[in-house]
């Protein structure tokens, strides 16, 4: 039976008992969805300060919420980058592509063309707003959820598909679970799997970036789950300690597969405001508001540009969908929250906004959807003609054996011919 | 009373046996609570045991090992489980300098009897992020037991020996096999647990001794080592092939059932090693070290060890870098010849 804890001194008889706390998410499914105690600013309540400003002095933006599109769909305040047309309707198309990938993909896992897919539905203006916002030659750290960076950076999407269908022209040769993209010549780091490895790897870069006396700067995202981590903490100390030319993302989607951002300490403060205690500046943002996105972190880069070091950026957003195709969200969470979410969906709201300057209408809207969706579709079909996921059939046995050294040492070289003399028996028409 | 049931069934039930019987027994993990887990082992343990006994924890390795130690020190026995084995990593610092030697250098003055449950292995297409086998990096350390069920009537009774072992435990759950006994051919319809004898799972209080192996099936021809999913396709590949094998399924690694099999090599004179994880280091070396130094004498032939490539485990490419049937089959052919 249980074993009492032991006491080192009798304890006064009149001491109140501790009791241990679990936090609690608001909402449960079948529960009714109330999002009236998030604070929703309207644009501008905090201006947008000079880039040049001490850390110490901006700390309000860490609890605030930094917006540009208002509940009328109109930009205004400080932070409204004032964007030409041309900008708006590319970052319209640029989501609405990423969503029309996303759906088509998610698909394609259903159908058995693949293993896995995870879609950033709801969260299109986080990697786009970003992308666009810093320079092509900046270099991105991503998280599992930004494929709107390769996106926006124009990354053909019959190279995405053949490496979610492991197929004969995937670049990574079927050795990474789908959506693990590696793409240096589009500033794109190599993705784990794990959780903010690559945190610490990004200041990194930056800091060989400014020893080099290099312009570019490097950017990073991981998940409010993920700030449990060690390495958030480790890569905030790195940045803060060497002034590294960062600029951290942290996508605050309210979801770490089941669990709420409570089990991450939202309870007590936000997620922007853990920039506070290493003296770089956090600014909370308005996730679904690609403006907003824009506007934070062109004022993050440009402060690391002038040699003022780290920005912590938490994007406030909404996990529309599943985590992933192996995930279920309606036995965790109410169905109800996603319509009721309050911040609303960024591409609409983008949307609403050129459309209330005049600049967009509805069948422009159709027509640009239409082709975004055949745009995929006829990758789609590219990528097929090189090969769904098989069974090991697209790649050749040695492809597993090569880049795991520079130089297959004598071991894997043995080995190697193992597997190719495995499958010679397993598959004798296919060697 | 008895009951069919899976591999995560079984372990489902240690759990809630083992918090009913003791209140001190405390489960933790990244979804672990409402959800009931991401493969469903800890569902319904939140409702029943209510959120102090059965919780969601923030996503860091090392803080979810690091809190069961300090859970431990008090004189709970906390059930972290870490969501895949290969997520442990950022946690090794807790369990290699702290879980491991907190009785030695304390000398007895504390302990942490904690119990880390990780599932691992491949075969789900889970990349080389979801599939790894990691037991080696345990049995190396100094201090910590490792245990590795095949089956769900000794995943409960292992879990619950482990659960009230005063030491820390590594117990490490072959994901391919919660819903049943994995034979190594994917391409053939998935098998259930339903109607296999070992699925048989007293419902109630039982334990399976841990650092004892079970020999799965006697034979005289040769000696098979194996544990978790391999002692299935191992099976399966013997009863191909015609041959008499005696296969032992070690269940625990550390420490190691060393008399069954020196007991068994001495009787068969051969002897083959089979795991999935990487080949340099892995336990098989240390098997055919332990088989050598005791068993030389009595050996007809080489020892054999099957195992996964020392590569990362790919994606697409799994089932090529599996030691499946054919892999196995080569070596027991050498073996036979020898």
């Amino acid at each position: 039976m249980a074993k009492s804890g032991k006491t080192d001194t009798a304890a006064p008889p009149n001491r109140p008992g501790l009791t241990f706390h679990v936090p609690e998410p608001p909402f449960r499914p079948g529960d009714a969805v109330d999002y009236s105690f998030l604070d929703i600013p309207p644009p501008d309540r905090i201006p947008r300060p000079d880039e040049t400003v001490e850390a110490r002095q901006v700390h309000d933006l860490a609890y605030g919420l930094v917006r540009v599109l208002g509940d009328d769909h109109e930009a205004s305040g400080s932070w409204d980058p004032r964007l030409d047309p041309a900008m708006l309707l590319r970052m319209l198309r640029k989501m609405a592509l990423l969503r029309a990938f996303d759906d088509r993909m998610f698909r394609a896992q259903r159908q058995g063309k693949t293993s896995f897919y995870l879609k950033s539905t709801g969260e299109e203006a986080v990697a786009i707003g970003a992308a666009l916002a810093l320079d092509r030659e900046d270099m991105c750290f991503p998280s599992y959820r930004q494929q709107g960076i390769l996106l926006a950076r124009d990354y053909p999407l019959v190279r995405m598909i053949d490496q979610i269908y492991s197929n004969r022209d995937d670049p990574l040769f079927g050795r990474q679970l789908p959506i693990l993209y590696s793409a240096r010549e589009y500033g794109f780091f190599t993705l784990s799997g794990n959780l903010t490895t690559q945190y610490p790897q990004a200041v990194g870069w930056a800091m060989a970036s400014a020893a080099k006396g290099d312009t570019r700067i490097a950017a990073t995202w991981c998940g409010e789950g993920s700030t449990s981590e060690g390495d958030f903490h480790n890569a905030l100390t790195f940045a803060a300690v060497y002034n590294a030319p960062c600029v951290f993302n942290v996508v605050n989607n309210q979801y770490a597969i089941s669990t709420y951002p409570g089990f991450a300490g939202s309870e007590r403060t936000t997620f922007a405001a853990r920039a506070i205690g290493y003296g770089i500046p956090g600014i909370r943002v308005d996730g679904n508001d690609i403006l907003a996105v824009w506007s934070a972190t062109r004022w993050a880069a440009d402060r690391a540009r002038l040699n003022l070091g780290p920005t912590l950026i938490e994007l406030f957003t909404y996990r529309a969908e599943a985590h992933s195709t192996s995930d279920d969200p309606s036995v965790y969470r109410s169905a109800q929250e996603r319509q009721e979410w309050p911040l609303g969906d960024p591409i609409t709201r983008l949307k609403r906004h050129c459309i209330a300057r005049g600049i967009w209408d509805l069948e422009r809207q159709e027509a640009m959807d239409l082709e975004v969706a055949s745009e995929v579709a006829s990758a789609q079909k590219e990528a097929e003609t090189h090969g769904i996921l098989g069974h090991g059939l697209h790649q050749p046995d040695t492809t597993m054996f090569q880049d795991v050294f520079e130089h297959m040492p004598w071991h894997l070289r043995e080995q190697c011919e193992q597997a190719i003399r495995e499958r010679a028996l397993k598959w004798p028409e296919r060697p | 009373m008895t009951a069919s049931m899976t591999m995560t069934q079984a372990l489902n039930s240690a759990l809630a046996v083992m918090m009913a019987r003791d209140d001190g027994v405390m489960v933790l993990g990244e979804d672990v609570g409402y959800f009931g887990g991401v493969f469903r082992v800890t569902a319904g343990l939140q409702e029943k045991f209510g959120k102090h006994r059965c919780f969601d924890t923030p996503i860091t390795e090392c803080g979810i090992i690091g809190a069961a130690i300090g859970m431990a020190a008090y004189g709970l026995r906390p059930v972290p489980e870490i969501q895949f084995a290969d997520y442990i990593y950022p946690g090794l610092d807790q369990i290699i300098s702290e879980a491991a030697r907190i009785r030695y250098r304390s000398a007895g003055d504390f302990t942490c009897p904690i119990t880390i449950r990780l599932p691992f292995g491949g075969g789900i297409f889970g990349g080389q992020t979801h599939s790894q086998s990691p037991e080696s990096l345990f049995t190396h350390i100094s201090g910590v037991k490792t245990v590795v069920p095949s089956n769900p009537h000794d995943a409960k009774g292992l879990l619950i020996a482990a659960i009230e072992d005063n030491d820390p435990v590594i117990f490490m759950e072959p994901k391919r096999c919660y819903n049943g006994p994995f034979d190594g051919y994917y391409d053939r319809p998935a098998k259930s647990w339903a109607g296999h004898p070992d699925a048989e799972v007293d419902e109630g209080y039982y334990r399976v001794p841990l650092g004892k192996a079970r020999i799965v099936r006697e034979g005289q021809d040769l000696t098979v080592l194996a544990y978790g999913t391999m002692v299935h396709v191992t099976r399966q590949v013997l009863a191909e092939h015609g041959i008499d094998g005696e296969l032992i399924d070690l269940r625990t690694l550390v420490p190691l059932d060393i008399e069954t099999i020196e007991t068994s090599v001495k009787k068969t004179g051969r002897c083959m090693i089979v795991h999935e994880a990487t080949r340099t280091s892995g336990f098989g070396a240390e098997l055919s070290a332990l088989v050598q130094e005791r068993c030389f004498y009595h050996l007809e032939a080489p020892i054999e060890r099957v195992t996964g490539f020392d590569t990362p485990y790919p994606h697409s490419l799994e089932w090529s870098y599996f030691p499946g049937p054919i892999r196995i089959g080569e070596a027991l052919a050498r073996l036979m010849r020898g």
